[in-house]
């Protein structure tokens, strides 16, 4: 008898588990249950050329619709799971079947932090994180409202961006003093916040919201103190991992499963990825990434491990943004104590900041610099020392550094 | 929304060619990802930001593709084993004028 694997989440991590299995000859039965109405699919063209508009929805999609029959997996949509019972190895699903697996991955993702405040609740304010999500604040989104965006990091910039190149009146409202504060440092917030302000987006940093008010519907939103009228707010204020399956059937989280450099969580029989999780990164110290490069990683790792091939996850982060005409592209991961070398002139709209650990560089940020950002990649995975002003040297060409 | 759909043919590093049908405007690369053709990673989905989606265009197709933007040139100078025709397949779209034509697949994209 084959063995069953079964797949609770339909992203990025699961569509890309089930391939990789397949890739790694495992051929018996593979269920995947997903709570949305579409098979895996792509979330960061979302906030971004999707919202525009010039992205349509088919391409979205990660598979061709025949995919999942050929490769012989059940996909099980608007479906969720209730319980998992390790005991007896099975999924218990929201409309009472159960599902037995020899293996189980779990890559439920994460869901959108919702804002608490008076008002929180009222129509017209908008989150951004699904198909479903996008389709409703597409609906409003049209030039000459008024959008009110909370949250000035990847998903509320990208969604300003899109918001000012289709002609609203938008403001983005931060609680942190710079932008984009937890992803990248003070000269790149300060670089994007310069952008945004030129394309006609207003910035309130430093600026808390306290509620929203509204007749029926949001119409004002109370930020630092003052009431701005608005016609839309959309709330990009970070993710929470969907661990409550996990720990309910006793399984260790701590803001993210945790699961160990195979993606196996504390039960033999059970691994994680993607969003979901929290595992100790190549620095040594315990994460969690929210991007595709982890998804796509710490899958095809779930799945070597699933197929009794497992290799240790080491992979360098890498994650992007796109804004306006503007490529961000960072590997690695910063932190405040580094040494910024800045390559290039951000005037010229294309520049890098490298950021060195005793010498080491130990993440890059890239905007329009794909040479940078290529190599500085690398030279985070070799953990490769590179003199600060031959970095700076501009008329040394990247590859010359190789 | 029934677009046109034009074929392409995906020819693996070992040999084995695969031939698909791809919508008008899609990428080349979504062709070879939605018909999990192997050989092309495309970790980015198609956002010119992880140079994992190159292909080598055949010779009697490659003046019939834009040229290279400078973006996809500067990507391709990282990419491992580039050719003089090799092609980010994110950046091509299919057209009619396309149809029929042949990709070859690197070895390995990283």
């Amino acid at each position: 008898m084959p063995e069953t694997i079964v797949i609770i989440g339909a992203g990025q991590a699961g569509a890309q588990a089930v391939q990789s299995l397949r890739a790694e000859g495992f051929d018996g039965p593979i269920t995947m249950v997903g709570d949305e109405a579409y098979p895996p699919y792509q979330r960061p063209p979302l906030s971004k050329a999707y919202l525009l508009g010039s992205f349509e929805r088919p391409r979205l999609f990660l598979k061709a619709d025949n995919y999942y029959a050929e490769t012989g997996c059940e996909l099980l949509l608007n479906t969720s799971a209730r319980a998992i019972h390790r005991a007896e190895r099975t999924v218990e699903l929201t409309d009472g079947r159960k599902l037995a697996y020899d293996k189980l991955l779990l890559t439920t993702g994460a869901q959108v932090r919702k804002l608490k405040c008076p008002g929180a609740d009222l129509p017209g304010i908008h989150y951004l994180k699904t198909i479903a999500d996008v389709d409703g604040l597409q609906a409003v989104f049209q030039a000459g409202k008024r959008i009110a965006i909370v949250g000035g990091g990847y998903i509320g910039l990208e969604v300003a961006a899109v918001g000012a190149k289709r002609g609203l009146d938008v403001t983005v409202f931060e609680a942190m003093d710079r932008l984009m504060a937890r992803a990248v440092s003070p000269q790149l917030s300060s670089f994007y916040a310069a952008e945004h302000q030129k394309a006609g987006v207003k910035l309130k940093l430093h600026t808390g919201v306290q509620a929203f008010e509204g007749n029926g519907k949001v119409e004002r939103i109370i930020a630092g103190g003052q009431s701005y009228d608005t016609d839309i707010v959309l709330v990009g204020i970070g993710v929470v991992p969907c661990d409550e399956l996990a720990t309910h059937a006793g399984l260790a989280s701590e803001d993210g499963i945790v699961v160990d450099q195979n993606a196996r969580t504390g039960d033999p029989h059970i691994w994680a990825a993607g969003d979901c999780t929290r595992h100790v990164g190549r620095e040594g110290h315990s994460l969690r990434l929210e991007c595709v490069q982890n998804a796509i990683d710490q899958a095809k790792h779930a799945a070597l491990a699933m197929v009794g091939k497992p290799k240790t996850y080491s992979e360098v982060p890498w994650f992007w943004s796109d804004q306006y005409d503007l490529k961000l592209q960072i590997a690695g991961l910063a932190r405040p104590s580094d040494t910024l070398v800045l390559r290039g002139d951000p005037a010229a709209r294309k520049f890098a900041v490298f950021h060195l650990r005793d010498g080491v560089v130990a993440a890059v940020e890239a905007v329009n610099a794909a040479p940078e950002y290529l190599m500085g990649k690398k030279w985070v995975g070799e953990g490769r020392k590179i003199a600060p002003q031959m970095l700076a040297d501009t008329s040394i060409p990247m590859k010359q550094m190789a | 929304m029934n677009k046109a759909k034009y074929k392409v043919t995906y020819i693996e590093d070992s040999g084995k060619a695969h031939t698909v049908e791809v919508a008008e405007g899609w990428s080349l690369m979504e062709g070879a990802v939605k018909h999990l053709i192997p050989g092309i990673d495309a970790d980015c989905g198609g956002a010119c930001a992880c140079a994992t989606c190159q292909v080598y265009v055949a010779p009697e197709w490659q003046a019939k593709l834009p040229p290279r933007s400078d973006m996809e040139e500067t990507m391709l100078d990282f990419a491992p084993d580039v050719r003089p025709g090799s092609r980010l397949s994110c950046q091509l779209r299919m057209s009619a004028e396309l149809d029929g034509i042949v990709l070859h697949l690197p070895k390995s994209q990283h």
